[in-house]
């Protein structure tokens, strides 16, 4: 069976080295495309910085990183005041230097646990399956080469004239990505 | 774009590079993947893997063993006796948690003071602190006696209406070492996720291209995801550096806020925490001389590293010799009665050759890494580091079992003697210590890829290996 517009994911552009993949991510955000992303075996900075990407992750971390303080302290002070207390060598039941450790332990655990979950689950991952999956080439973005990609749902996106932005960033290979 | 085109590609774009003071010249993003990856994709398994399997095997044997005989019989079949309650139990968690310690501080406390020779090490130091926490937690949930009760530890409503004691070192314990235990594992997964996307990549074997992709997550190296995983990276090392000084300084609080003498002392937290480092990198060293050894991973492990992991022994050993001279110089300045019989007994009583050879181990061997020739002789470092790790042994079979025996009164001493059971469950805890270990190294990437990547120079990032080699001084010898 022939489609006669197959529908694609995107346009993707290779590179050599993770300068030339700064410089075009530079020129293609210039060029005015939004819906650009930018693949690497490691993690290169600048392409993020040049291509706007932000992330409030450290804010989530920092809330993850309360609520088990609060948790903590909030736990061992319910018990050890209401819930059930306890007279131990005569010691106030409010005797809170004693549940700093377990306040500090608790702090760090929900931090940490919302550091991964929270940055796989904004990652959209797991994710079995992705469009870019579908490209041989796709399987060096992990080894030793730097790949962009101008999504098909950008809103300017124009086959011709994307193809067009991306020969001219100086690529190793340029192709069509299928949904 | 065909992938033989690679080597023509690679050569043209060719520059020449910097200094490359941690990974040896010339190697390429190709290069370090197809290193690291061909040592778990390989189709034959060396003979040499499977034997030293086959006797860590031996050794997990011993502790299934030693294990269900204990929860058939109860700890009576242990050493411990009511004077002396902590034994081999105690003495064997207090050193797997030390050891574990030194992977934490390789992998989050050198990120944070950006010393980039720990990124080879890393991985397998993080797996090492995976597998000693495993192995440390086992000696407290056994020692309990009735270890199906264990989750009375935490803080579960129950039907009895009663709780945990909040005010207490040993419920500390719980909370710090359960904590450490899951971000290190967190940590260590984190760390796992672009590498396993790299295997999935590189796999021929479908069955191996679906396992790593289904451990991948789905990874794909987008720049927004790196962005996430360089924050969330980055922040787990912040936290885990103030963890991994708490959870030793609570494994302390377990003996100093005790009235016992020979622990109650304020020197303890920070003793505990350098002596923790100590046996760690000394245990690091142990695993890392063969293994690079076996898995021709010298180019990554170099002499440099064994030279800065030396160095970090010498300094952390020093901290822990100058804790021995402090509880010698506190028990006489302090002229209590107890405190001056704890000390005398521990280097002139029933247990002084234990004590003259943990001096022996810990403060004077280990005094030849003053020396540049030891520090960067393999087979030294090696014989040495053995020698810190039964040391620090020592150390805590000392400081918990002298104590013990000879507290206030003369009708509480008692002696104490481990059984085979208390050894067989010692040896067992190594054994699979060590199963764990070699499983990790033949199926998992035991350096991390993708940091390594970063250490290559960019101009260099795609160069040939021919090409880099000759413009590069060595920068590998000084540090």
């Amino acid at each position: 069976m022939k489609h006669e517009t197959p529908s694609i994911y995107g346009v993707l552009a290779e590179f050599a080295g993770a300068d030339e993949l700064v410089a075009a991510c530079k020129r293609v955000k210039a060029a005015g495309y939004d819906k650009v992303e930018a693949y690497s075996p490691m993690p290169v900075e600048e392409a993020g910085h040049a291509l706007g990407h932000k992330s409030y992750l450290s804010a989530l971390i920092f809330c993850g990183g309360a609520t088990g303080a609060i948790t903590g302290f909030g736990m061992q002070t319910w018990i050890s005041v209401f819930d059930y207390p306890l007279n131990v060598g005569g010691r106030p039941f409010f005797s809170w230097p004693s549940f700093i450790v377990i306040t500090f332990e608790m702090t760090v655990l929900f931090s940490a646990l919302t550091a991964v979950i929270g940055m796989i689950a904004l990652n959209g991952l797991p994710q079995p399956y992705h469009p870019l999956f579908n490209s041989a080439a796709f399987e060096r973005a992990t080894r030793n080469r730097f790949f962009l990609c101008i999504e098909a749902a950008d809103p300017r996106f124009d086959l011709a004239e994307v193809k067009k932005v991306l020969q001219s960033t100086d690529p190793l290979l340029v192709e069509e990505v299928p949904q | 774009m065909q992938p033989t085109n690679d080597a023509a590609l690679q050569t043209s774009t060719a520059q020449p590079t910097h200094d490359l003071p941690v990974i040896a010249p010339g190697h390429t993003l190709a290069s370090i993947t197809d290193k690291i990856t061909s040592i778990v994709l390989r189709r034959d398994t060396p003979l040499a893997w499977a034997a030293g399997l086959a006797l860590a095997s031996t050794g997990l044997f011993f502790l299934v063993i030693s294990i269900a005989w204990l929860l058939a019989k109860g700890t009576g079949v242990w050493g411990i006796n009511n004077e002396v309650g902590w034994g081999f139990a105690i003495i064997n968690f207090v050193w797997w948690i030390g050891i574990g310690h030194a992977g934490t501080l390789i992998s989050a406390i050198l990120l944070l003071l950006n010393q980039q020779w720990r990124t080879s090490i890393n991985r397998a130091a993080e797996a090492m602190t995976l597998f000693a926490v495993a192995c440390a937690g086992m000696f407290p949930l056994l020692h309990v006696g009735r270890p199906w009760l264990a989750f009375w530890l935490f803080p579960i409503p129950n039907t009895m209406g009663v709780w945990p004691q909040f005010r207490s070192p040993l419920l500390w314990d719980v909370f710090a070492v359960s904590t450490y235990a899951t971000v290190s594992a967190l940590f260590w997964f984190t760390g796992l996720i672009p590498d396993l996307a790299t295997l999935r990549d590189q796999a021929k074997n479908i069955w191996a291209k679906r396992i790593f992709g289904m451990l991948s997550l789905g990874w794909r190296g987008a720049a927004m995801h790196w962005e996430r995983y360089e924050i969330a990276y980055l922040i787990l090392a912040g936290l885990s550096t103030p963890l991994v000084v708490s959870v030793h300084t609570v494994v302390s609080f377990d003996f100093a806020v005790s009235i016992v003498p020979g622990w109650h002392a304020t020197i303890l937290p920070p003793y505990f925490v350098a002596g923790a480092i100590y046996s760690g990198f000394a245990m690091v060293l142990t695993l890392m001389i063969p293994l690079r050894s076996a898995f021709g991973f010298k180019d990554f492990i170099t002499d440099r590293h064994l030279n800065n992991m030396a160095k970090v022994m010498l300094a952390t050993g020093l901290i822990v010799a100058y804790g021995y001279v402090m509880e010698a110089f506190f028990a006489w300045y302090s002229a209590a009665p107890y405190e001056l019989a704890m000390i005398h007994n521990r280097m002139f009583g029933a247990a002084w050759k234990s004590y003259w050879a943990l001096i022996l181990f810990n403060v004077a061997i280990p005094q030849l890494l003053w020396f540049r020739g030891v520090r960067l002789n393999p087979m030294w470092l090696f014989m040495i580091s053995i020698v810190v790790n039964i040391g620090m042994w020592l150390e805590r079979y000392v400081i918990v079992v002298t104590s013990l025996e000879r507290d206030f009164m003369p009708s509480a001493w008692a002696d104490y003697y481990p059984t085979k059971w208390d050894v067989m469950l010692y040896i067992g805890t190594i054994g699979f210590f060590f199963f764990a270990f070699f499983l990790f190294i033949r199926f998992l990437p035991s350096i991390a890829i993708f940091e390594m990547k970063s250490l290559v120079p960019r101009r260099d990032a795609g160069g040939a290996k021919g090409s880099a080699a000759s413009s590069t001084k060595e920068g590998t010898h000084h540090s």
